[in-house]
């Protein structure tokens, strides 16, 4: 097993990193965060002081680097929103507000600074329809602590391998946030923990305990239900 | 069978995801070696992970790209001659930005100089990019039943009536969001013959500071013929290949039907 090397940080996420000792260890220890934290104002800090790109050159660097993530932008776009037509407003905002903030962006990832940009808009979003009480469950994180540890491994295994593509999707999205985003930005985004951890303002070892917690959920969900013979 | 060791549980993840250094990947390794449960574990984490990987992934509608697009095109154009200028502090200072403005704007040979790209040639752009981008409508149908309330909560102001005029030779193609002057905006498309006029929409207020082009409509920036008109709170650029005659003809069944 090697480590992945992680050439990608840009500036604005060394707040973030400064005070991880390293990758493990601080899981346990980390105090819990409401979802919306940390992470508009890292797009704050990457958009506000800049302006949109300034010559053809630049604008055809923001097509370049960007236009490629438009699927990627909108899929987790309609996880977070859980609505089409929203999700579509939202992918179209989060490119105006890269394009205005392009002299912002220093170097590293190009899709990791769409996706924060996406769940800034999404979270603007939220708090414009008064749904924020409604996304994030002050109790969740608790509970999800608390759910049963695994039953017999060897039936989860098989449940998952034989769980269809609707169900997947219907587990996925009665994930509670904030697991579900870190989930999604995990397996469906193929981010790595520093990336989530710079898109969703949190540090890593929430991350990483989000990520135990929301694949926990999922299997669990998958589960038969109780009293259905399996 | 024994359950997995729950102080592993993170671990675990952390291999399956490539972020475990060298020496907690080996400690690991040789714990799974000799615990099945967390060996299973371990496979069942990787079966969800490979599941997921399978799951198809969403793809963003071609209209949206096609509004992505027009938003680019539309934003570039005003980034490339920006409006206010700051003070300059010297003269010689002065010439070289004003060097540099025009090497700007020749290589770009858009927009004149003093302002942001005039309404009229945003408007010009995009009917240009609606013939283009394999995107004319959003919405295609002839129903001015369906065409105005799918507008609803898409341009920030009251959708404008979509009536279907071709009994007066202007029928009803559909609907689509394009950009403009910063905002999204309503564009409407009819058909004349063979061709196609965008009726573009916004709300008033901008209206007035914007250059009017002769009652019969004129040609506008790229040659197509413009014609533009207030009604009812909304502003109306018609924006055709047709000749001007024909968009004021448009306009009068517009606003005939419209009532």
């Amino acid at each position: 097993m090697t480590v992945r090397t992680l050439p990608f940080l840009p500036p604005f996420a060394w707040g973030v990193f400064a005070s991880q000792g390293g990758l493990f260890g601080k899981a346990a220890a980390t105090p819990r965060r409401r979802a919306g934290e940390g992470s508009a104002a890292v797009v704050r800090q990457a958009a506000e002081p800049s302006g949109p790109p300034q010559s053809p050159a630049d604008i055809e660097r923001f097509r370049r680097l960007l236009l490629p993530f438009q699927d990627d932008a909108y899929g987790f776009a309609l996880h977070l929103c859980r609505d089409p037509s929203a999700a579509e407003d939202l992918t179209q905002e989060a490119y105006l507000k890269a394009f205005r903030g392009f002299s912002g962006y220093r170097g590293g990832e190009p899709k990791a600074w769409l996706l924060a940009i996406v769940r800034s808009a999404f979270l603007d979003w939220a708090r414009g329809r008064k749904a924020w009480a409604g996304l994030v469950d002050p109790h969740a994180e608790a509970e999800a602590a608390e759910q049963a540890p695994a039953q017999d491994p060897s039936v989860e295994e098989l449940m998952v391998l034989q769980a269809g593509v609707g169900e997947l999707r219907q587990a996925i999205a009665a994930l509670p946030e904030p697991f579900r985003q870190t989930l999604v930005l995990r397996e469906l985004q193929e981010m790595n923990y520093r990336q989530i951890a710079e898109i969703t303002g949190a540090p890593i070892g929430t991350v990483m305990s989000r990520l135990a917690r929301a694949r926990g959920l999922l299997i669990a969900a998958l589960r038969p239900a109780p009293g259905a013979t399996a | 069978m024994t359950a997995p060791c729950a102080d592993k549980e993170p671990m675990l993840h952390a291999l399956l995801d490539g972020e475990l250094d060298a020496a907690n990947a080996a400690a690991l390794e040789a714990h799974l070696a000799a615990c099945p449960a967390c060996a299973r574990r371990l496979d069942t984490l990787e079966a969800l992970h490979g599941r997921l990987a399978a799951l198809p992934p969403a793809r963003a509608p071609q209209a949206l790209k096609g509004r992505i697009e027009a938003m680019i095109g539309a934003e570039a154009a005003r980034a490339a001659s920006p409006r206010p200028r700051p003070a300059r502090p010297a003269p010689w200072a002065g010439w070289l930005a004003a060097g540099a403005m025009t090497a700007v704007a020749a290589s770009l040979a858009v927009t004149p100089l003093a302002t942001g790209p005039s309404l009229p040639r945003q408007l010009a752009e995009a009917h240009v990019r609606s013939l283009q981008a394999d995107h004319l409508v959003d919405i295609p149908t002839s129903d001015r039943h369906v065409v105005r309330p799918w507008f609803n909560g898409k341009i920030g102001f009251d959708p404008p009536p979509a009536p279907d005029l071709a009994a007066q030779g202007f029928p009803l193609v559909g609907g689509r969001l394009d950009y403009a002057e910063g905002r999204p905006i309503a564009a409407l498309v009819y058909r004349r013959r063979q061709h196609v006029i965008n009726l573009f929409v916004l709300p008033a207020e901008g209206g007035l500071r914007l250059p009017r082009l002769g009652p019969a409509g004129g040609p506008g920036p790229g040659g197509f013929s413009m014609l533009h008109w207030t009604g009812k709170g909304l502003d109306y650029w018609a924006v055709s290949d047709a000749e001007p005659g024909e968009l004021k003809g448009f306009r009068s069944a517009f606003e005939k039907a419209e009532g």
